[in-house]
């Protein structure tokens, strides 16, 4: 019987939430790592056995951890992540050059075609590859070392890069976004890069449609149309229908443009999922009511998905890793808050059930469809 | 055989309880005593010092028989308790809330 695998990363640990395909009754297995940051798990779409997970805490740095049996059982594989050549600069927050140093791995994208693949994003920003299971990883510099590396400066949660896509249709073609310097696609499997931020417009730069230096949160596509992006911004929800050549506001009548995670209906590829978050200082949903929006003609028309979320008194935030879709016929969608709750759909967002309440704050989900 | 104390996070990767045991070549120093560990602990390569640097964590101290060690140098020679087994090395993760 098919099934679903939600995994969690939190604040102290990762969780492994499993149900069948009705997704009314859960089993809930973690904290693995616990008491680590586990700021993104994710399974192998070719292999769903095989999973990995990115551990880190500030007192003993990073570690990635790899399941190889759905996420029952962990061992660490390599964690050394050394920039390729002198590391050089980028701007520091008063704009002093600040050598790169590596923090932690923000995100993994396991390769569509080969289980040992697998991408990581990181802070200070850079992308990384391993094509053997995570044990070694070098760094495909070409990002970092683009002609505008130098002047990017770091969001207020550091300088990561947070976005992975690999086009389904087109291996040779990489988006990636970073805070806060924007979006950047490769067509030569991440040996070249390029900004693609024509049409954004952030009022936070001194010139606000700047080439680089937008505070992308969140890019998502839908694997049957993989040109049409759509980002949350961190003000603006926005949509390319040329692979980022430009972009275009498809904010239209939501309560507020602020927010973190977006994603795409696993079926329709102009059903998209927003949350709204109150404002840039305020990390909550406008009015205290947690809020889905969903827009079925890719943008600019939202509508409201309220029923079993709570409608008052609720001050949560929701981060830009932390929402995902499961690809059953009835698509789910899932999210987490940062006061521990993840929520699910099985309806594509009509109603929702809490399926854990009180996690450590949420930092990822992702999902896996289960044969 | 130098004893080492690990701090919880780091017995829990380990897959340990209490403390460890590591045979050091030479005259045994902090570094020397990491480079026995992970050589015996591969899980634990990189969360004491970092890998670049190979410097001391800053959130990890060094303490033996009642004194920091955390910034003398990574290669002072550890006490003679240390060396003979009487007291152990510790690690620990820096006090901080969270």
């Amino acid at each position: 019987m098919s099934g679903v695998r939600v995994l969690v990363g939190t604040r102290k640990g990762a969780f492994v939430l499993r149900a069948d395909g009705t997704r009314k009754n859960w089993d809930v297995s973690g904290p693995f790592f616990g008491g680590w940051e586990v700021f993104h798990v994710k399974g192998s779409p070719v292999d769903p056995n095989r999973i990995y997970a990115s551990q880190s805490t500030s007192w003993f740095g990073q570690l990635i951890q790899r399941s190889d049996d759905g996420g029952l059982t962990w061992n660490p594989v390599g964690n050394q992540f050394l920039y390729d050549g002198v590391p050089g600069t980028h701007q520091w927050y008063d704009g002093t050059p600040h050598p790169w140093e590596f923090a932690r791995v923000w995100h993994l994208e396991p390769s569509l075609s080969d289980p040992d693949t697998v991408w990581a994003g990181v802070e200070d920003a850079a992308l990384f590859r391993s094509v053997d299971g995570g044990m070694n990883w070098s760094e495909l510099s070409g990002l970092r070392g683009h002609d505008t590396g130098s002047a990017w400066q770091p969001g207020a949660g550091g300088m990561c890069l947070h976005t992975i896509i690999v086009s389904p249709k087109d291996p040779r073609r990489i988006f990636v976004a970073i805070s806060s310097a924007g979006a950047f696609r490769s067509d030569d499997e991440g040996t070249t890069w390029r900004p693609i931020n024509h049409g954004l417009h952030s009022e936070g730069l001194p010139d606000e449609d700047a080439e680089v230096g937008h505070c992308v949160h969140r890019i998502a596509l839908h694997p049957s149309n993989p040109d049409v992006l759509y980002m949350q911004k961190h003000w603006d929800v926005m949509r390319s229908d040329n692979a980022g050549d430009s972009w275009s506001e498809v904010s239209g009548n939501l309560p507020s443009d602020f927010g973190f995670a977006i994603d795409v209906h696993a079926h329709e590829p102009e059903t998209v999922y927003v949350i709204p978050i109150t404002s840039d200082s305020e990390h909550f949903p406008p009015e205290g009511k947690l809020r889905v929006y969903r827009s079925r003609s890719g943008g600019n028309e939202w509508e409201p998905l309220a029923n079993g979320l709570p409608q008052e008194h609720c001050y949560v935030d929701v981060l830009r890793d932390a929402m995902a879709v499961d690809t059953l016929d009835d698509c789910g969608v899932y999210f987490g808050t940062t006061g521990g709750q993840v929520y699910g759909s099985a309806n594509s967002g009509d109603s929702w059930e809490p399926i854990v309440r009180d996690l450590p704050a949420v930092l990822s989900v992702e999902v896996q469809t289960l044969a | 055989m130098i004893r080492v104390v690990l701090p919880a996070h780091l017995k829990m990767l380990a897959n340990v309880s209490g403390e460890v045991e590591v045979d050091v070549a030479g005259t045994p120093s902090p570094a020397s005593v990491i480079d026995a560990l992970e050589a015996h602990f591969p899980m634990l390569l990189g969360t004491i010092r970092d890998p670049v640097t190979q410097q001391r964590r800053r959130f990890v101290r060094f303490y033996a028989c009642e004194k920091d060690l955390s910034l003398e140098p990574i290669d002072v020679t550890l006490p003679e308790d240390v060396q003979r087994g009487r007291e152990p090395f510790f690690v620990i993760g820096a006090m901080a809330g969270g």
